[in-house]
């Protein structure tokens, strides 16, 4: 084993003494050897990035200019440039405007919700005066590793108007409940309320993460310059935890500006398109061959989270 | 001494306070975990009882009827194996090629490296929507339509995947990688050998993110899988539900509960492993 470094050694540049053209020779081979030692190790990704993934993306952007529809697939001499249009059609498609709007409330009531639901249940379970954690953390996060399907199917059940657990709790204190999901007010409301159910225990598990590293030292000093608790929350926690806080707050605004699987298995979008959403309303799009359009749609998105993802990139830049 | 009431005061304060917490976590809980046991517990009950007003808490009469239909019915076995199928494939195939990846933008120098691991970020905020169509339409061109490879291919590799395992590779020393270099080890043998053993945390936390996400995976099934001998359980479960009478309850509990079931096994045997891995990943 060990010969083997020596056997290399006399062909290696050995310093000043060793002719120029021969070690530049061999440090020219050696940099060829390492290039391609990585672009080999890149290849298989790469090659599988840029078919499913990178490609897709391009000839998305070149579709949202396009008519393409379904029917053109066999036919792409049918399909006409048409420049913005599927952009301009876009903003006049009252669908399109509607689904936004649910979109923007779902992202703009659910993410500060799903956030302080988390903080507090991260916070009450770091405090050290709780028992019995592990078993919060694992039944808390139980609904984030469940397929969307099963859960539509719970909460379908339980949302019943008739059958349903939470109507006949409301019996129970003599109150009629309502008809949740079939309800034009109500079905948005509901489906903010499961997500932030969904989705409050992974949110949790980041925040817990972030408070263990919070110093408890500064807590105890805190507790000798006789802050209370909630002092202590607002003025060390709070500020410490920012970052991580945006963290959470990016990740679930990117989710929840997607919305899909929601509306699709509980409302499919109704009643009175009160809980269609942007990535609904292009799927369906989809379903009804207008690809081009659904692709100019799909880069609105795109550019909604990027500009989320800026603002975020901008909060975190300026901390420090 | 002064301290002694003071510190008997505080003591009962936390008592109060560690009372309070435990009540409203413990409510808290119950509305996370107590669908899924009354999902359970309603899938056992016969269909009248389902629907009966009030509700009985634990059943009455304790039936698998509900089970016994529905897989008559539906070929759960063979959507079972699907779902198992394509996960695993997924899983695998992310395990390696992105951390063949991450290993060399951790470890190797080549040109073109820097502008490989930018589009690998960049690809991380590209919303599913944006490529869900040409993706459809590559696939189908492929001819892959309601197969396996359809499946799966789409999803053998990931820009997250390449993240993760990138940011993990880092925190490797060079001087291990060095000496098996000096051994005169080939790159691949050092990779195989000596770096991935270490990875072990990272690629136990990748490999279950992703197993979860392909099993629970809803859309690109549900587009591509277009006969039923290529359904995933979570396409087979929502088909069936669409199509069913709403009031038919028990049948789909009972579905919820077999689509639930290995995945709620795996997290309870995995889930230290899986949310230490969740905490250190989100964070970095």
């Amino acid at each position: 084993m060990a010969s083997a470094p020596t056997a290399t050694a006399p062909a290696r540049p050995t310093g000043a003494t060793a002719p120029d053209r021969p070690a530049g020779a061999v440090r020219r081979r050696q940099r060829l050897r390492r290039a391609l030692t990585g672009w080999a190790f890149s290849t298989p990704f790469a090659v599988l990035f840029l078919v499913f993934m990178a490609v897709p993306v391009v000839v998305s952007l070149v579709m949202s200019f396009t008519d393409l529809r379904s029917t053109d697939l066999r036919n792409p001499l049918a399909v006409n440039f048409v420049g913005l249009d599927n952009y301009a059609r876009l903003f006049g498609d009252d669908l399109f405007l509607r689904s936004s709007v649910n979109t923007l409330v779902f992202v703009a009531v659910g993410v500060p919700l799903t956030i302080v639901l988390a903080l507090a249940a991260a916070v009450a379970l770091n405090s050290g005066l709780v028992r019995f954690r592990a078993l919060f953390r694992v039944g808390f996060y139980l609904p984030v590793v469940t397929s969307i399907v099963a859960i539509a199917v719970v909460w379908r059940f339980l949302l019943d108007p008739e059958v349903g657990l939470v109507n006949n709790l409301l019996r129970l204190v003599g109150v009629d409940g309502p008809s949740w999901l079939f309800d034009p007010k109500l079905a948005l409301p509901s489906l903010i309320v499961m997500a932030a159910w969904r989705n409050l225990g992974f949110l949790m598990v980041i925040f817990l993460a972030g408070l263990q590293t919070v110093p408890a030292e500064l807590y105890e000093a805190a507790t000798l310059d006789g802050a209370t608790r909630w002092q202590q929350f607002r003025r060390l926690t709070l500020p410490l935890l920012r970052p991580t806080l945006l963290f959470g707050g990016v990740v679930t605004g990117i989710g929840y500006l997607q919305l899909f699987e929601e509306p699709f298995v509980m409302t499919q979008g109704g009643p009175l398109s009160s809980t269609l959403s942007v990535s609904y309303h292009i799927y369906n799009q989809f379903g009804f061959g207008n690809y081009g359009y659904a692709a100019a749609g799909s880069y609105v998105l795109f550019v909604a989270i990027v500009g989320l993802s800026l603002v975020q990139f901008r909060l975190l830049g300026s901390r420090d | 001494m002064a301290t002694t009431p003071t510190a008997r005061g505080l003591r009962q304060r936390d008592r109060v306070a560690r009372t309070v917490l435990h009540v409203v976590l413990g409510l808290g809980l119950l509305a996370v975990v107590g669908p899924f046991v009354w999902m359970a517990l309603s899938s056992v009950k016969p269909e009248a009882e389902i629907r009966e007003v009030p509700p009985t808490w634990w059943p009455e009469t304790v039936t698998l009827d509900n089970f016994r239909e529905l897989f008559s019915r539906l070929d759960f076995p063979l959507y079972f194996f699907n779902s198992a199928l394509v996960a695993t494939a997924v899983t695998v195939g992310n395990l390696f090629f992105c951390s063949l990846l991450g290993y060399a933008l951790a470890k190797l120098r080549y040109p073109g490296k820097r502008l490989l691991f930018l589009v690998v970020l960049g690809m991380l905020m590209v919303p599913g929507m944006v490529t869900f169509v040409p993706q459809f339409v590559l696939v189908s061109n492929m001819g892959l339509t309601n197969t396996y490879a359809g499946l799966i291919l789409p999803f053998l590799a990931g820009p997250f995947g390449v993240f993760l395992m990138r940011q993990f590779l880092q925190s490797i020393p060079d001087d291990l990688i060095e000496a098996a270099r000096v051994d005169g080890a080939g790159e691949f043998r050092i990779f195989w050998r000596v770096v991935l053993p270490l990875c072990r945390p990272a690629l136990a936390t990748l490999g279950i993110l992703t197993f979860l996400a392909s099993w629970n995976n809803f859309l690109w099934p549900l587009v591509v899988a277009t006969t039923e001998d290529k359904y995933t359980l979570p396409v087979a479960l929502a088909l069936y539900s669409v199509g069913q009478n709403r009031t038919d309850f028990g049948l789909l509990l009972a579905g919820a509960v077999v689509v639930v079931l290995p995945v709620l096994v795996v997290f309870l045997f995995l889930q230290r492993h899986f949310l230490r891995g969740i905490a250190t990943t989100g964070l970095k």
